[in-house]
C-alpha cells in the first residue's frame, strides 16, 4: 500500500524561541513602518472610497497611452490615470469627484465616451459620488473594528485574558502589515481589498487558535515543563499542519492571482500576504508572546499542593479548563 | 469511532443527498430546467451584476428641494388665500426661513379671521400663530419623516413603470436606506437612455403665453420667464408665460408617438375628464394666443391656439426624433416623479467581461481543486482520498445552499469558494496530523483515529467559529459583490465542518470495519 509521505519529519525540534527576540524587533518595525507609510504615503484609494469615474475600455489593437492621455486631458476633467489592465490593448480610466457632484461625474463620464467614440469597448464602468464614497469607508472601518472586537471577545471565553490579547496583537500586526504593502506598493485600496484584509484577520486568528489549542493541551500534561519549552514543543508538534494548511491555502490563492484576472488581483495579492504574515506572525509572535503575559500555571514543585487546592475548589482553577 | 447511530447516518446522508438535489438544476440549461415538474428545484444561483454584465445604479431622492418645493407652495397658497378672500388679511414678511413658513399679520385682530385659512394652506404642518401675530408653520420629524417614505415610494412606482416601459427584462426595483433607490438591470450593456429616462423628473404643465408681455419684453409679476428647449422650433430663446399652469400632466390619461403629416414625429396625447374641460374652455377663451407645453422647466414647444380644442386631445410637436418623441409619450403616461433623482453609484459590467471573468474564476476554482486533491493524496493517501472526496461534496454542498436561498454568486464570491475550498482540508489536515501522533504514541489504528477526531473538534470548532465572526461583519457592512463574498465564506465554513468532520469520518468508519487494520497507512 501507498506509504504517505510525511512533509515535516516526527522528529523536528526547531528551536523556535531562539528566534523570537529578532522576531519581535521586525515585527515592531513592519507594524511602525506600515503606520509611517500611512501617515506620510497614505493610500491609493479606489473610486469605492476617493469616488470618481473608473472605466475599463478595449480595443483591438494595443493602446498608445500616450495619445490617449492628451485625448482626454483635453476634456479638462481633472487629474486623469490611465493603465493598462492586464492586456496592452485593455485601459483602466480614471478620473477624480467632479466638482459640480454627482450630475457632473455622470456628464464626465458622458463626454469620454463622446470623445472616445465607437472603436471602444466599454468593459466596465464605474462612478461613485462622494457621499457613497465616505460611507462606503466608514461601513468598512466599522466592519473592521467590529469583527476584531467579535474575534477577541469569543477568544476571551474560551481561554484565559492573555491568549485573547496575544491573538489581537497578531491579527492587529497582519492587518496593519497587509494595509501597509497597499500603501508601499501603492495599489489600489478598495473594497475588495477590505474584504481581503477581513479575511486575512479570520484565517490569522484561526491560525493562532490551533496552536494555542495545543499550548494548552500541553499545559496541563506537562505541568513541570518549562513555558519556553513547553512553547517549542507546541509549535513543534503541529508544526506538519501549520506547513500543510498554510501551504494548500496558498496554493490556492495562487491559483487566484495566476488565473483569476485583473479584477480580483488586488485581493489574491492581498491575501499571499496575509497567508504567509499571518502563518509567521503565529509562529514567530503570538505564541512566544505567552512568555511575557505571565500566565497562571500551576509548576511541577507546587504540583502536590496545587492538586489538593483544586481538589478543594472543585477544580474551579484555571488549569482544566479544556471542553467548557 | 466505528459505531454510527442509524439517526446520524440518515442526517448525513439526508444532508447529502439534498445538496445534490439542490445543486443539480445549475447543471442544466435554464429553459431545460424551467419545464421541470414543480415538486423538483428549480432554484438556480443568480449571477451578479459582475458575472452575467449589467448595471447597478443607486440614485438619491432629492428630498432637500422636495421640501423646499413643498414650503414654496404653501407659501403661495398663504398668499392667495389671504389676499382673495372677502376681506383682505394684511400681511408682512411671508417667507421661508429654517425649514419653517413664517409670516406676520398686520393687524392682531384679524388673527381669528386669519386662523382657518392658514390652518387648511398648512394641513399637515405645525401651526403657531402668537398673539402679536407671529405665524410659523413647519413639518415635524414624523411628518417630514413620513414625507419621504411617501415620495419615495412613488418615485419607486414612477420608475418601475418607465423601467418596464423600456422592455428590459427581469428590473430589480428596491429601497435602501431612507431616500434611495437601487435599480438593478441585468444584461444591460448601455444603461445610458435607461438613466436619461429614469433621470427626467418629467413634471409637464400647460401655461399661456402671455402676448402682452411678449410685445413690451417685460413680464408682469403673475409672469415667469422660460427657456425654450430646442430654439429651432420657435424662434426664441426665451418665452414670458403665466406663472400658475392651466393644466398639469397629472390630467393625461394617454400619450403615444405618433406622426404628424406622415413624417414628422409627434406625441399624441389626450386628457381626461376634467382636463379636458378646462382645455376646452381655455382654448375657446384664447384663440389667436400661444400655449406652452413646459416639461421640466423647458418649454419644448408654444403653438398657437387655432380653435378652440374641445374633445380633449392634441399633439405636441417639436424637435423630435421617432426615439425621443416614443421616451416623450412613456414619459408622460408614466407619470411624473415626485421628486427629483440623482444618481449617486453607477457599476456597469459588459457582458463580455462578465464572461471573462466566469471563465478566469472557473479556471482558478479548477486548478486550485487539482492542486489540493493531487497534494492530499501525496500527503495522507487513501485518507487524503477521504478527504478529497469530502471536499468535492462541499463544493456541491456550497452549490445547493446557495441555490436553496436564491444567493447571487458574485466575482469575489468565486474568490471565497476558492478560498474555502483551501481552508476546508484544514479540518482534515488537523484530523491526520493528531493521528498521526497518537500512532507515534502506539495506539492502536482504531483507537489513534478515534483521538484523532476526538482531539481535533474542538480545534476546528475554534477556528471555524473565530473565522465565521469575521465573516459575519463582512457580511452585515459589505455591499454588492462583497456580500457575495461573504455569503459564499459563510456557507463554506458550515458546508466544510460539516464534510469534513462528519462525511471523513463516515467514510473512515466503514472502511475501519470493513478491513479492520492493525496499522493505519499515513
Amino acid at each position: 500500500m501507498y506509504k504517505p509521505i510525511h512533509l515535516v519529519p516526527a522528529n523536528t525540534r526547531i528551536d523556535f524561541m531562539r528566534f523570537h527576540k529578532p522576531a519581535f524587533v521586525l515585527s515592531v518595525i513592519m507594524v511602525i513602518g506600515s503606520f509611517v507609510l500611512l501617515f506620510t504615503k497614505g493610500l491609493n484609494y479606489g473610486i469605492d472610497f476617493a469616488g470618481g469615474v473608473a472605466m475599463e475600455v478595449q480595443q483591438e489593437q494595443p493602446v498608445d497611452l500616450a495619445q490617449l492621455r492628451g485625448q482626454l486631458d483635453a476634456l479638462n476633467l481633472g487629474e486623469i490615470t490611465l493603465q493598462t489592465f492586464g492586456q496592452p490593448n485593455d485601459v483602466l480610466i480614471r478620473i477624480p469627484q467632479q466638482a459640480g457632484g454627482d450630475q457632473a461625474t455622470q456628464e464626465a463620464v458622458a463626454k469620454i465616451k463622446a470623445s472616445l467614440g465607437d472603436k471602444w469597448q466599454y468593459r466596465r464602468t464605474e462612478t461613485v459620488g462622494p457621499k457613497v464614497g465616505s460611507e462606503l469607508k466608514s461601513s468598512a472601518v466599522w466592519a473592521s473594528i467590529l469583527a476584531g472586537l467579535g474575534i477577541m471577545a469569543y477568544v476571551w471565553f474560551r481561554y484565559e485574558w492573555q491568549f485573547g490579547v496575544n491573538a489581537l496583537l497578531a491579527l492587529f500586526h497582519d492587518c496593519v502589515t497587509t494595509v501597509g504593502l497597499f500603501s508601499l506598493t501603492g495599489m489600489e485600496f478598495n473594497l475588495t481589498t477590505v474584504a481581503a484584509v477581513l479575511t486575512i484577520a479570520g484565517y490569522s486568528v484561526n491560525d493562532t487558535v490551533v496552536i494555542y489549542d495545543r499550548v494548552r493541551y500541553d499545559m496541563r500534561r506537562y505541568k513541570t515543563m518549562p513555558l519556553a519549552e513547553l512553547i517549542n514543543h507546541a509549535l513543534n508538534s503541529t508544526l506538519s499542519r501549520t506547513t500543510i494548511t498554510s501551504g494548500l491555502t496558498l496554493l490556492s490563492v495562487l491559483a487566484l492571482a495566476i488565473f483569476g484576472g485583473e479584477v480580483i488581483r488586488g485581493f489574491s495579492v492581498a491575501m499571499i500576504w496575509g497567508i504567509v504574515i499571518g502563518t509567521y506572525s503565529t509562529i514567530c509572535v503570538a505564541t512566544p508572546l505567552l512568555l511575557y503575559m505571565h500566565i497562571h500555571r500551576i509548576r511541577g514543585k507546587d504540583e502536590k499542593a496545587a492538586e489538593k487546592a483544586a481538589a478543594e475548589k472543585q477544580g474551579s482553577g484555571t488549569v482544566a479548563r479544556r471542553g467548557t | 469511532m466505528l459505531h454510527f447511530s442509524k439517526l446520524k447516518l440518515t442526517v448525513i446522508l439526508g444532508i447529502i443527498l439534498l445538496g445534490i438535489v439542490f445543486s443539480l438544476p445549475n447543471l442544466f440549461p435554464r429553459d431545460d430546467v424551467e419545464k421541470w415538474p414543480s415538486w423538483m428545484p428549480r432554484t438556480v444561483v443568480s449571477l451578479g451584476l459582475d458575472l452575467q454584465g449589467g448595471s447597478h445604479l443607486l440614485y438619491e431622492v432629492d428630498t432637500v428641494s422636495l421640501v423646499k418645493d413643498r414650503l414654496d407652495s404653501v407659501v403661495n397658497d398663504i398668499r392667495s388665500k389671504l389676499t382673495s378672500g372677502a376681506t383682505r388679511i394684511g400681511y408682512v414678511n411671508l417667507g421661508v426661513s429654517n425649514g419653517a413658513v413664517s409670516l406676520k399679520l398686520r393687524d392682531t385682530g384679524q388673527i381669528e379671521t386669519a386662523r382657518p385659512l392658514l390652518q387648511e394652506a398648512t394641513t399637515g404642518m405645525d401651526l403657531a400663530i402668537a398673539s402679536d401675530g407671529q405665524v410659523t408653520a413647519s413639518y415635524s420629524d414624523q411628518a417630514l419623516k413620513q414625507m419621504k417614505q411617501q415620495v419615495v415610494e412613488q418615485a419607486i412606482e414612477v420608475v418601475r413603470k418607465r423601467i418596464d416601459a423600456t422592455g428590459t427584462k427581469e428590473p430589480t426595483i428596491i429601497r435602501e436606506g431612507d431616500d434611495r433607490i437601487v435599480v438593478q438591470l441585468p444584461g444591460v450593456k448601455d444603461p445610458q437612455r435607461i438613466k436619461d429616462i429614469i433621470g427626467k423628473t418629467a413634471k409637464m404643465t400647460f401655461q399661456m403665453v402671455d402676448e402682452n408681455a411678449m410685445l413690451t419684453g417685460t413680464p408682469a409679476p403673475t409672469d415667469v420667464v422660460l427657456d425654450v428647449a430646442d430654439p429651432r422650433t420657435d424662434g426664441a430663446q426665451k418665452l414670458i408665460v403665466e406663472k400658475v399652469p392651466l393644466l398639469y400632466g397629472q390630467n393625461l390619461v394617454d400619450a403615444q408617438q405618433t406622426f404628424e403629416n406622415g413624417a414628422q414625429p409627434v406625441v399624441a396625447f389626450k386628457f381626461d375628464s376634467v382636463g379636458a374641460r378646462k382645455f376646452g374652455d381655455a382654448t375657446s377663451k384664447n384663440v389667436g394666443r400661444r400655449f406652452a407645453i413646459v416639461l421640466d422647466g423647458k418649454i419644448i414647444s408654444a403653438p398657437v391656439i387655432k380653435d378652440a380644442i374641445l374633445g380633449g386631445s392634441g399633439i405636441i410637436s417639436g424637435n423630435f426624433t421617432v426615439q425621443s418623441a416614443g421616451d416623450l409619450a412613456l414619459l408622460l403616461r408614466a407619470g411624473a416623479l415626485p421628486a427629483d433623482l440623482h444618481v449617486i453609484e453607477e457599476r456597469t459590467v459588459g457582458a463580455d467581461l462578465g464572461a471573462d471573468s466566469i471563465a478566469a474564476g472557473k479556471k482558478a476554482c479548477v486548478i486550485a481543486i487539482v492542486l489540493i486533491v493531487v497534494a492530499m493524496v501525496v500527503l495522507y493517501g487513501l485518507f487524503g482520498i477521504f478527504a478529497n472526496v469530502a471536499l468535492l461534496l462541499n463544493a456541491v454542498l456550497i452549490l445547493g445552499a446557495l441555490s436553496l436561498l436564491g444567493a447571487t454568486l458574485t466575482f469575489p464570491g468565486i474568490a471565497g469558494m476558492v478560498l474555502t475550498l483551501g481552508m476546508a482540508v484544514d479540518a482534515n489536515v488537523l484530523i491526520l496530523e493528531r493521528v498521526r501522533e497518537e500512532m507515534r504514541n502506539g495506539r492502536s489504528a482504531i483507537t489513534a483515529m478515534e483521538a484523532g477526531y476526538r482531539e481535533a473538534q474542538a480545534t476546528i470548532i475554534d477556528a471555524n467559529v473565530t473565522h465565521f465572526i469575521a465573516t459575519c461583519f463582512l457580511f452585515y457592512f459589505g455591499s454588492g459583490p462583497i456580500k457575495g463574498f461573504a455569503i459564499t465564506l459563510i456557507i463554506g465554513i458550515a458546508t466544510s465542518f460539516f464534510t469534513s468532520v462528519y462525511v471523513t469520518r463516515l467514510m473512515t468508519s466503514v472502511w475501519l470495519r470493513r478491513t479492520r487494520p492493525k496499522l493505519l497507512p499515513l
